[in-house]
């Protein structure tokens, strides 16, 4: 094996990122004691998941069981039918939509010409507002959420959706703002120049030509957007008073308010709430792990 | 206003005096159009962010029961939380053991797994999904999962413990379990860790494996040496972010605990929430919100100078 004398240049080293030959010392034993860990650690984070599905299915006496039984005899679909009837988590779901739905469109749309005006429009104090939308992203918004519920109040917007979608649509969030500049940083600027030759404004050139090609940034928003939104518990909760307003996660709270021990039925609930975004992560997974990778988002 | 020739004239004579030119035409419909793609951020910042935290320290000067007009009382609130209320000490105190218990394990925790599924690992893309699903679903549904989990009688974590002829504590329903319980289910959650640090992990080049190996660096001192320094910058985002988010707990004890037993899980966000919209005190509530605010910041910024000492930059490496 020769290495290489000196070090290879800077904007090379991020695109050697393979682990090719790095660990080929790793012999039988630990390669094996490797995979035993991995295994060990998957089964720890798996329980929970096998555990609430288990007891999902479960008839009430077998619940209260010692040792506990993990595959439940007889397997009651209905549990699944009756958590859902009992409270209109139809309604509750059709909330959820409407108000993520909005959200992830102003999210998408405001981040997306913000993180333009940052990555390619030049204006004096660029730098500085930058800096400062950086810095909003360690804010703990809770600090805010006093003087907005009375801001609201007095608009007589308590009690509708406006305060949980109006904010998506002025800014959406630093860390998508960030995550699309970066994106937008990528994409060469003769596509700019030539459009501009082309007598294109900037907005055209935005609309028309860098954010077709900027899918894959916008599909991250989206998906993260939607997963924000869909589990908020906190703002909606302060904001939204009256019960057929509920969206998911108030209506899962509300749920156990009533039925707090009905183990089967709960945990039914709460897998159905949880199953929308667990299918989009399953299918989206790449671009998850991408976002988190260049923004270090929070999950 | 000057005629566009004007302009033109004097962009000339300045470029021909060797000087940078003023704003061109072109330059300053570019600076226009770049401040109305931002104006959206810009309003929200001001309207969302800025305004209301100027607000609430207004709002934080005056006893308000939002029914009735505001009535200024100075620093009461402050003097009040500060020298009356242990309410607030016990808020700040639980928050903080959370933060200084779930932080640095979920860190130590995150880059094992990280690590780990560096390795030549079949399958790694699959333990990534696993490692990484608990960290999507929603923190209400997760706190439902785990209120049954922790069950003292038929909970699958007690009837675990019981395989080894001991009996587990009450967890949530105890005073002295109840945060233990909260930070080790946060545990289950570091998902977006294990990425972060996997993003940086190989984002590590090869070749100073290699030098390092070559000069005779075992494993260990290649991950001191080496791993360590490279990842440090990743180390100390990550951890900026978590004790930022670790000091927002609010939703697990809402629906768990609801703040108990015995004030034992009243974190400092369940407080400022019960203080403004249960009770209605807007202004203690809000001099509360203040000083998460003021603690956020100063630990964010003590953690970012100290940083100076213990993160490695590119294009300072020594050695390697």
């Amino acid at each position: 094996m020769r290495v290489a004398a000196g070090h290879p240049p800077r904007t090379m080293r991020n695109t050697i990122s393979l682990p090719s030959n790095r660990y080929q010392l790793l012999n039988w034993t630990t390669r094996t004691l490797i995979h035993l860990l991995a295994l060990a650690g998957a089964a720890a984070f798996l329980v929970p998941f096998l555990w609430m599905i288990s007891t999902s299915l479960k008839p009430m006496e077998k619940i209260f069981q010692y040792p506990p039984q993990w595959m439940p005899d007889p397997i009651l679909w209905r549990n699944y039918i009756e958590a859902l009837t009992v409270m209109p988590f139809g309604l509750y779901f059709r909330n959820s939509i409407y108000v993520t739905v909005l959200s992830v469109v102003g999210q998408i749309l405001s981040s997306a010409v913000v993180a333009y005006g940052f990555a390619r429009l030049r204006f004096p104090g660029r730098n500085i507002l930058f800096i400062i939308l950086l810095a909003t992203m360690m804010l703990p918004w809770q600090v805010t959420m006093i003087p907005l519920f009375i801001l609201y109040r007095s608009l007589d917007w308590i009690n509708t959706y406006y305060p949980l979608i109006v904010p998506n649509f002025l800014g959406g969030s630093p860390f998508f703002i960030f995550l699309l500049r970066q994106f937008f940083l990528t994409l060469p600027l003769e596509l700019d120049e030539a459009a501009k030759l082309d007598g294109c404004g900037p907005f055209r050139i935005l609309w028309q030509i860098l954010l077709p090609l900027a899918v894959p940034g916008l599909t991250t928003v989206a998906i993260f957007s939607f997963l924000w939104n869909w589990n908020e518990f906190l703002w909606p909760l302060i904001v939204l008073n009256d019960v057929d307003k509920w969206t998911i996660p108030l209506g899962l709270n509300g749920f156990r308010d009533q039925y707090g021990t009905d183990w089967n039925h709960l945990m039914a609930a709460s897998f159905v709430a949880s199953l929308p975004v667990i299918i989009i992560f399953f299918i989206f997974q790449g671009y998850f792990i991408q976002g988190i990778a260049t923004t270090g988002a929070k999950g | 206003m000057r005629s566009r020739q004007a302009q033109v004239g004097q962009a000339a004579d300045e470029l021909a005096a060797g000087k940078r030119p003023r704003m061109s035409g072109i330059a300053r419909k570019e600076a226009i159009a770049g401040y109305f793609a931002i104006s959206p951020w810009l309003l929200g910042f001001l309207i969302f962010q800025l305004a209301p935290i100027l607000a609430a320290f207004y709002i934080s000067s005056t006893e308000w029961r939002i029914l009735s007009a505001p009535e200024f009382i100075g620093v009461r609130n402050f003097d009040k939380l500060l020298f009356k209320d242990d309410l607030f000490w016990q808020s700040i105190k639980v928050t903080v053991i959370y933060v200084i218990f779930r932080v640095p394990v979920s860190a130590v925790l995150s880059l094992a797994l990280a690590l780990l599924m560096n390795q030549q690992l079949a399958g790694r893309r699959l333990f990534r999904t696993i490692y990484y699903l608990p960290a999507v679903i929603p923190l209400v549904a997760v706190s439902m999962m785990w209120i049954w989990i922790f069950n003292p009688e038929y909970g699958v974590l007690n009837s675990f413990i019981r395989l080894f002829g001991i009996e587990g504590p009450q967890w949530i329903h105890s005073s002295r379990w109840a945060l233990p319980a909260l930070i080790i289910m946060s545990l289950w959650q570091v998902g977006t860790g294990i990425v972060i640090f996997l993003a940086g992990l190989q984002g590590i080049p090869a070749h100073l494996y290699e030098a390092a190996t070559i000069d005779g660096a075992n494993t260990w001192q290649r991950f001191l040496k080496v791993t360590l320094p490279m990842l440090s910058p990743v180390v100390l985002f990550a951890l900026v972010m978590n004790v930022i988010g670790s000091f927002q707990i609010f939703t697990q004890a809402y629906i768990m605990t609801a703040g108990g037993p015995g004030n034992a899980t009243l974190f400092l966000v369940l407080y400022i929430y019960r203080n403004a919209f249960e009770w209605f005190h807007m202004g203690y509530a809000s001099a509360l919100a203040w000083v998460l605010f003021v603690v956020v910041l100063v630990i964010s910024l003590i953690m970012l100078r100290s940083s100076e000492h213990w993160v490695h930059y590119e294009g300072r490496i020594g050695g390697a």
